[in-house]
Order: C-alpha cells, then structure tokens, then sequence
C-alpha cells in the first residue's frame, strides 16, 4: 500500500518493529482467507507437509502388510474396521486403496503444494523483489481450490467402498469399471479436477509475476536459479496439466454417463461382457496421463533443484558453476519432458518406430539433467564448505538424485524396460528421485528459509539428528528395491508376493528389512516436527540475512511485512556473487549498490 | 509498496498483468480443447464407422451466428469504451450477455430433442463426444456470462474511479470470449458437419 | 495499442468486415455440406474455412496480429505442443507391432457390428 519513507541508507535495515500498518484485518482475512503471498506460501507448505505425512502413514501400513503379509497390524489394525482390515488383517482392496491414495497424495497434495506452491509462493515474489504476486486474489483461489481438492481425496476415505483403488494413474478400463455405483474413483476424479483447477491458477500467476514484477535492475540473467526453476514449472503446470484435466472429465464421464471414451468394444469381465456402447481407447487415458504426468516428474523436481541451487551457492561461498549453462539446461529439460511421455507405455504394443522416437527423446532429455547435476557437483570444487542443516540436505540430493537418475536409463530404453516394467525396480527407481531426492531438497529449503518466515532459526541438533538418521533409513528402504525388481518381484501386491516362486528368498525377506526401514524412518521425522514448531517459539532470534546471502530475500525483514520491502528494492549486480575478489565481505549482495 | 503494472504496461514487456495472465490461460484452454479434439481424433480414425447427420446442422448454424454476433457486440464494447462512450458499451456488453443466453437456450433445445429421443451420451461413441465437447463449451459461455453479469453490476462502478483499469478488465474478457467463439467456429464443423 | 480515438474509430470498421466475413464463412461451410463431397475433401475443405476463421478471430479481435514478444513466445510454445498432442498419440496407434486385429476397410463389412455400430 503507501510506501514508507525510511532513510535510504539501509534497505536490509533491521527495522523489524517497520512502522508497516495498515488498516488492520481481521484474523479470518489476515490468516486464513489472506491474500498475501507468504502467508499463502505458509498455507501451502504446511498443508503439504501434514498431507505429506499421511501420505507417508498409508504406506507405513502398507509394509506391515508386505513384511507380515496376513497378520494383525498392530496398534491401528483393530481400528481400520471390519471392511478393511477385519481383525486387524488387511484386505487386499484396502491395500490397493491405500497404494493408489500413497501415489496420488504425495505427489499432487504434498510435493507439489509444498514445493511450488508453498516454496513458490513465499519465496518468488522476495527473490523478484516484488510486493506481492501479481494476482493475489487468484493466489488465494488457487490455495482454497487446492485445499478443496485435498478434503474431496481425504473425504473418499470414508464413502461406501473406500477410496479410489485402481492406482495413482488410474488406468482405464480398470479404473472405470472398479467400485461399480460406489463413490471411490469418482471423488478421486473430481478432487483431481479441483487439484488440477488450482495448479492452472497457480501457474498463471507465477508466469506473470516473474515476468511483470521483477525488481529494477533485475535481469534475466541476475534471476536466482530459483526463480528460473519456479518459471519453467510453472510453464510445464500451464501446458501440461490441462489435458489431464480434459482426461479426467472424460473418465468422469465413462464412470458417471456410462460413455465409452475409454472403453473398448468386446470387454469382457469375469466371463460377463461389460455394457457399455465400446468404441473407445483405453490407451488414450495413458496419452493424456502421461503428457501431464511426464512433465509432473520435472514439476517435482525442478524446484528441489532451485533449492538446491541456492543453498550450495550460498555454503560454497562460490558463484553457481555455469549459472548461464544451468539456466539453459532447466529450460531445455522442460521444453523435451512434453515428448517423452510415451516412454511410460513401451508396453502398450507401440510400435519399434515410434518407441524408438521415445527412446531418443528421453536419451537426450537425460542430458541437461546431467549437466544441472554436475554444474552443481563442480561448484563445491575448491570451496570451504558450511556444512549447515540446509546444505547437509541440499548435498544429500546430489547422490540420490543421481541414483534416481541413473537407474532411469534402463527403463528409457525398451528392450531393458520390458522386463523391468511394473517390478519394483521402478518403484525403487522413481521414489530415488523423489524422496531422498525432491523431499530431502524441499527440508533443505524449509532449514534455510525458516529464519525468513520467522525470524528465527531452527535447531542445528535436531536438524542433524533428523538428516541422518533419515538418510539411512531411506537409502536402506529404497535401495532393496533395485534388488526385488531385479528378481522380478511385480509392484501392487498386498502381500509382498508371498505365493510367488521368483519371490522366495531374500527378496521376500528384504520386505521385512524395507518395513523395519520405514518406521524407523518414521521416528526420525520427530526430531524435525519438534524442531519446527518448538524454533517457532523458542528458536534462536535471527537477523535479516542469516546465511549471509546475496539474493534479494535477505533484504527485507524477517519475517517480511505486508508488501515485503521497506524501501523499493533495486538490484546492483548478479545473484551469486559471493567472494568477489577486492570486496570487504565474502558475499557482495544483489541488493548493495557498488561501494567506492 | 503497490503491486506495478496493473494499468500500465511494463516498459521492457510493453504488457499489463492481466493482459498477459488471460493470455496464458487461453493458452491453457488451447491445451484442453487440444486433449479432447486429441481424443476426438483417436476414437474417429479407430472407429469402424461415424454417424453423418446425426445432428441439426440448422440449429448449429444459428448457433454459429449468434456466437459470430456476439463476438462481434463484445469488441465494440470495448472499442466503445476506448472512444469513452460508456452508454454504448453497456449496449452492447448488454447485447453479448444476451446473444449468449439465446445461445444456451438453443443449445438447451438442441440437447432435451435429443435427449427426448433417447440420445444419450451412453449411446454411441459420437454422442458422448457431442455432449461433453459441447458441454464443456457451453461451461466456458455460462463463465463467461458471469463475469460479463459482474461487469455489468457491481463490477461496472470502477469505470468511475478507475476508467483504464477497468477498460483492461473488458478487454480480457473479450479475449476470453472471441476464444470460446474460436472454439465454436471449430466445434461446428467437425460435429455437426463431419 | 489502440488508445488514440481516431484509431479505434478505423478499426471499428475492420471489425464490422470480419464479422460480415465470418458469417459468409459459415455459410459457405454449410453450403459445401450440403453437396456430399468424399469424405477427405469434405474434412479438408470445412477444417480450411474453419481455420480461416479462427485466424481472423485471433488476428482481429483478439489483436493478434499485433501483440508483444511474451504473447507470442508463450503461444508459440502453447502451438508446439498442440501439435505434439495432436499427432503423436495418433502416431503411436498407427504405429504398432503385428498386424491389426481390424483392418476396418477389410472387416468393416462383415463385422461391422462388432465395433460400432
């Protein structure tokens, strides 16, 4: 609103008492239906961190199941009720429901929400030195769209029939014929609608802010790694998301009017012909699910890098190697991940032409992954690394991203993915990607722009406490994985595949080990809740710039007042400009004008 | 500090952020259609034969008309308003919220005939695509009838105190609107005509 | 753009034509319909009106043709992938291993009904 007049000299003043006011709000307007960004980043990021962890508690039941296939589970077994786990045991539908919704939650409710919307949303408009969002109306819409997307898969639960149970792609014609008359697949179709609804919002303003409200002097080329990462996400979210979309209301239409988009002619199910007027292509669901789900893997994991990117800049005390290569990179990635997608389908009978288009494709997309992962990996040459809890995260991302990458290449690639498909080699692969990965990236992030939010930091103990010890559990949950699908152990079964022959032995038993894994790793998570809300109150009070940082986040108080800045922020220079040869300090600011 | 560029354009982009942020959202839309005209594409060639005059070809060219005039009405509404002749403008704002009523009630017919002879979207494969292409657009004119319903009322008392803003406002929702009348001028064809 | 009076009062008449256009368009779509060309003359010609008049509906009233630098990056990008959309998921059909189950112009008429109908 007015702009404050403040003596010019200090524009990363330590006015934290900013004489700011303005008509105040309410408390609904101020913390609930606010349209201030960071206040909507906050939202976002702790609406994604609770879905985060129930996403995390379905799959903690889920390996009881597999470890002790048929036997109580204990604790909650007795509280599921009779038409899930009747005795405490576990249906095989319950398990399928609990697999689709594990999928579907961590990916569109929690890791996303958290790292574009609540990363995105807090951290973009600093970064730019802008005010606000551009639409912050919009910006507000597009939490509560989510926010009603998250209660309608939640509320799917506990509808006659349970949640949807046909897995997070939903693959026709399973997915339309599951759950006959029962509500499951259909919530979950409409929550994806409103899921879908609210990234679309989401990205528009993104797009629009980063374009618009970038500060005076603030080029393309002094962007923060970041903020290209959020505006390639946010033009993947844009272009891809609405087929998606478009899919969904056209299962939610086989499902609810009995068409066929999706339907083929002469399905049979349990010897009984299915009714329905045929003529479809079930195929056609994976085409659409794939040109959104493809370029999602990016939208999960673009942003981590961001985040990773600044933190290593920052306990480097190096610029960015290659800052111009990586913006490069992230913008070529994003271009290609639209026409990979079919590499999902080498199983559907494509044809060998255009498998090996596909091929090709996600051969070269490998490329500026790489090139962004080593970029990062050579900037810690030669530095005197600050082995603080942000950047023992953002270096965990480098290996297990990498891991996660590399085991991709065989499943690029038909010949070696036709045996791979559907084993847990796939699961291992994948989750490489996106938990030790883009998870480990987004508590990275949480360490490093706590002080911002709060004005306080969090605990250093704990913090270490919970990496490591997170880090070796997931690594022991994660890399068996490799091993089951090597022995062709297939991914969807309720019990762990007890009753099949290439099962037995050790990849049965390494089900046992994955599962003590996972709830050990459960504990770690403690450390990590305590220190969050516990730094709130208690964390030690910190100044504006912390980490001594150079981006433009660091000059306005913390935490930012309404409109952000004191004074109107001008950018002097490149992002990353930390030990500049002949300067006082060890990091020369974007935001400090040239001293003489 | 306030949020820049809501009434000026950014001097390096030569934009405002609303022009730029319906344009994005059209482009959006440009993928969805996309998707179903993809799936359109997909069932046809896949399919062993295609109903042909299946539909009203007469009440779709009415249709095609009245969106056409509608278009029309809705850039002069804001031409008007750049020549600062607000009574024009609500004529004919006026003028495209109801050309676009006529449009549903005659889609509205169009659906309860067939619907009468038991034509549902169940029925075969063309009708299913019929209805939720036809649907979903006339989803995209009932929004759009309730943003020109908001410029009309409440919305309408910013031409007072913030006549550019308000200007920008109309011209969004024009852009908006020649692309639902752009999605008809294809919808037509390949339904009705096909 | 178009903030000067004088200049809105030309295009006043440009958009008048495109509207008169349109319609002889449409018409002329419809007439074309009404004489039963073969099908892929029919689907080229109407799909050519039809994009006629969508390109003057973006050019003119959308002003597209002239816009600013971030407009058309984004639409050209937005065309891309439409295009991407369009024809790859049609290629990978064309496309597959073995021989179709259903030649239709072999089978269509003695299993016509199994497919459609």
């Amino acid at each position: 609103m007015d702009k404050v007049a403040t003596s010019g000299a200090a524009a990363h003043g330590h006015a934290h008492e900013h004489t700011h006011e303005h008509h105040e709000l309410g408390f609904w307007r101020k913390y609930v239906f606010s349209q201030d960004h960071k206040v909507i980043g906050i939202q976002y990021a702790v609406t994604g961190l609770v879905f985060l962890f129930f996403g995390f508690t379905l799959m903690m039941i889920m390996r009881w199941s597999m470890a002790y296939p048929i036997r109580p589970i204990p604790l909650i077994g007795s509280l599921l009720g009779q038409t899930r786990a009747p005795g405490g045991i576990m249906l095989p539908e319950f398990y399928n429901q609990l697999g689709a919704m594990h999928g579907t939650i961590m990916v569109f409710l929690g890791v996303v929400p958290l790292a574009v919307g609540g990363f995105g949303n807090f951290v973009v408009p600093l970064q730019i030195g802008a005010p606000d969002m551009a639409f912050p109306k919009l910006n507000m819409a597009s939490y509560w769209v989510y926010f009603l997307g998250g209660v309608t898969m939640f509320v799917s639960f506990f509808v006659p029939g349970g949640a949807a149970m046909s897995g997070w792609t939903s693959y026709a014609p399973l997915s339309v014929i599951a759950q006959p008359g029962q509500l499951g697949q259909t919530l979950w179709l409409v929550g994806m609608v409103f899921l879908i609804t609210s990234s679309l919002l989401g990205s528009v303003n993104f797009i629009v802010t980063i374009v618009q409200l970038r500060a005076k002097g603030l080029s393309w080329m002094r962007l923060p790694f970041f903020v290209w990462a959020q505006l390639v996400t946010a033009f993947l979210l844009l272009l891809a998301f609405p087929p998606l979309e478009a899919a969904g209301v056209l299962q939610l239409m086989d499902r609810v009017a009995g068409t066929s988009f999706f339907m083929p002619s002469g399905l049979v199910v349990g010897n009984v012909p299915v009714q329905v007027s045929g003529g479809g292509n079930p195929l056609m669901w994976q085409h659409l699910f794939w040109f959104l789900a493809h370029p999602e893997v990016y939208v999960l994991v673009l942003p981590a890098m961001g985040i990773v990117g600044e933190i290593i800049a920052n306990n480097t005390r190096k610029p960015l190697w290659g800052y111009r290569t990586l913006v490069y990179a992230v913008a070529f990635l994003g271009f290609m991940s639209f026409i990979v997608w079919a590499h999902h389908m080498f199983m559907t009978g494509m044809g060998t032409t255009i498998s090996a288009f596909f091929q090709t494709t996600t051969m070269i997309i490998s490329i500026p992954s790489v090139i962004i992962l080593t970029a990062l990996l050579l900037s810690l040459w030669g530095a005197s690394i600050r082995f603080t809890t942000p950047m023992l995260f953002a270096l965990a991302f480098l290996p297990m991203f990498a891991i996660g990458g590399l085991t991709g290449l065989p499943l690029g690639l038909a010949p070696s993915d036709i045996p791979l498909h559907d084993t847990y080699y796939v699961i291992g692969h994948f989750h490489y990607v996106v938990a030790p990965g883009t998870i480990f990236a987004l508590f990275a992030g949480i360490y490093y722009w706590f002080p911002k939010a709060t004005g306080r930091k969090m605990n250093d103990v704990l913090g270490a406490i919970h990496f490591w010890g997170s880090f070796v559990c997931i690594n022991i949950v994660f890399m068996p994985m490799f091993i089951q699908g090597l022995a062709g152990m297939n991914r969807r079964m309720y019990d762990g595949g007890l009753l099949y022959a290439n099962n037995q032995g050790l990849p049965l038993q390494l089900n046992v080990v994955i599962g003590m894994a996972v709830w050990t790793l459960s504990l770690f998570q403690i450390p990590f809740i305590i220190n969050f809300f516990a730094s709130m109150k208690w964390g030690k009070k910190v100044s504006d710039n912390p980490w001594d940082a150079t981006t433009l986040e660091w000059s306005a108080p913390s935490p930012p007042g309404h409109g952000n800045f004191l004074t109107e922020p001008v950018v002097y220079r490149g992002p990353y400009e930390y030990s500049v040869p002949g300067a006082a300090k060890d990091f020369s600011p974007q935001f400090e004008p040239e001293r003489a | 500090m306030e949020i820049p560029y809501i009434v000026d354009a950014r001097p390096d982009t030569g934009l405002h952020n609303c022009k730029l942020g319906i344009w994005l959202f059209l482009a959006s839309e440009v993928m969805l259609f996309g998707a179903l005209f993809s799936t359109y594409i997909i069932l046809r060639t896949g399919a062993v034969e295609w109903p042909f005059g299946e539909l009203n070809v007469w009440l779709g060219m009415a249709n095609t008309f009245i969106l056409i005039g509608s278009s029309v009405t809705m850039v002069m509404a804001w031409a008007s308003l750049k020549l600062n002749d607000f009574g024009k403008h609500r004529l004919y704002l006026i003028g495209t919220f109801v050309l676009a009523g006529i449009f549903l009630v005659n889609k509205y017919f169009e659906y309860a005939d067939h619907v009468t002879r038991g034509e549902l979207p169940s029925h075969s494969t063309f009708l299913a695509v019929y209805y939720t292409m036809t649907g979903l657009h006339g989803l995209h004119i009932v929004g759009g009838m309730v943003v020109m319903a908001y410029l009309l009322g409440p919305g309408a008392k910013m031409w007072k105190t913030r006549p550019d803003q308000f200007s920008n406002r109309i011209e969004a929702t024009g852009l908006y609107w020649h692309f639902v009348d752009l999605v008809w001028i294809f919808l037509f064809p390949v339904l009705y005509l096909l | 753009m178009h903030s000067d009076a004088a200049e809105v009062k030309k295009t006043i008449r440009t958009y008048l034509m495109v509207g008169a256009a349109l319609f002889v368009g449409t018409v002329i779509t419809v007439a074309a319909n009404q004489i039963h060309f073969a099908v892929p003359l029919a689907i080229t010609a109407a799909l050519v009106i039809a994009s006629i008049k969508g390109s003057m509906v973006a050019a003119v009233f959308m002003h597209l043709s002239h816009e600013k630098r971030w407009i058309y990056g984004s639409l050209v990008l937005t065309v891309v992938f439409f295009i991407v959309l369009m024809m790859l998921p049609v290629l990978t059909t064309a496309d597959h291993i073995g021989t179709p189950i259903h030649a239709p112009s072999a089978l269509s008429g003695a299993e016509g009904g199994h497919e459609g109908h």
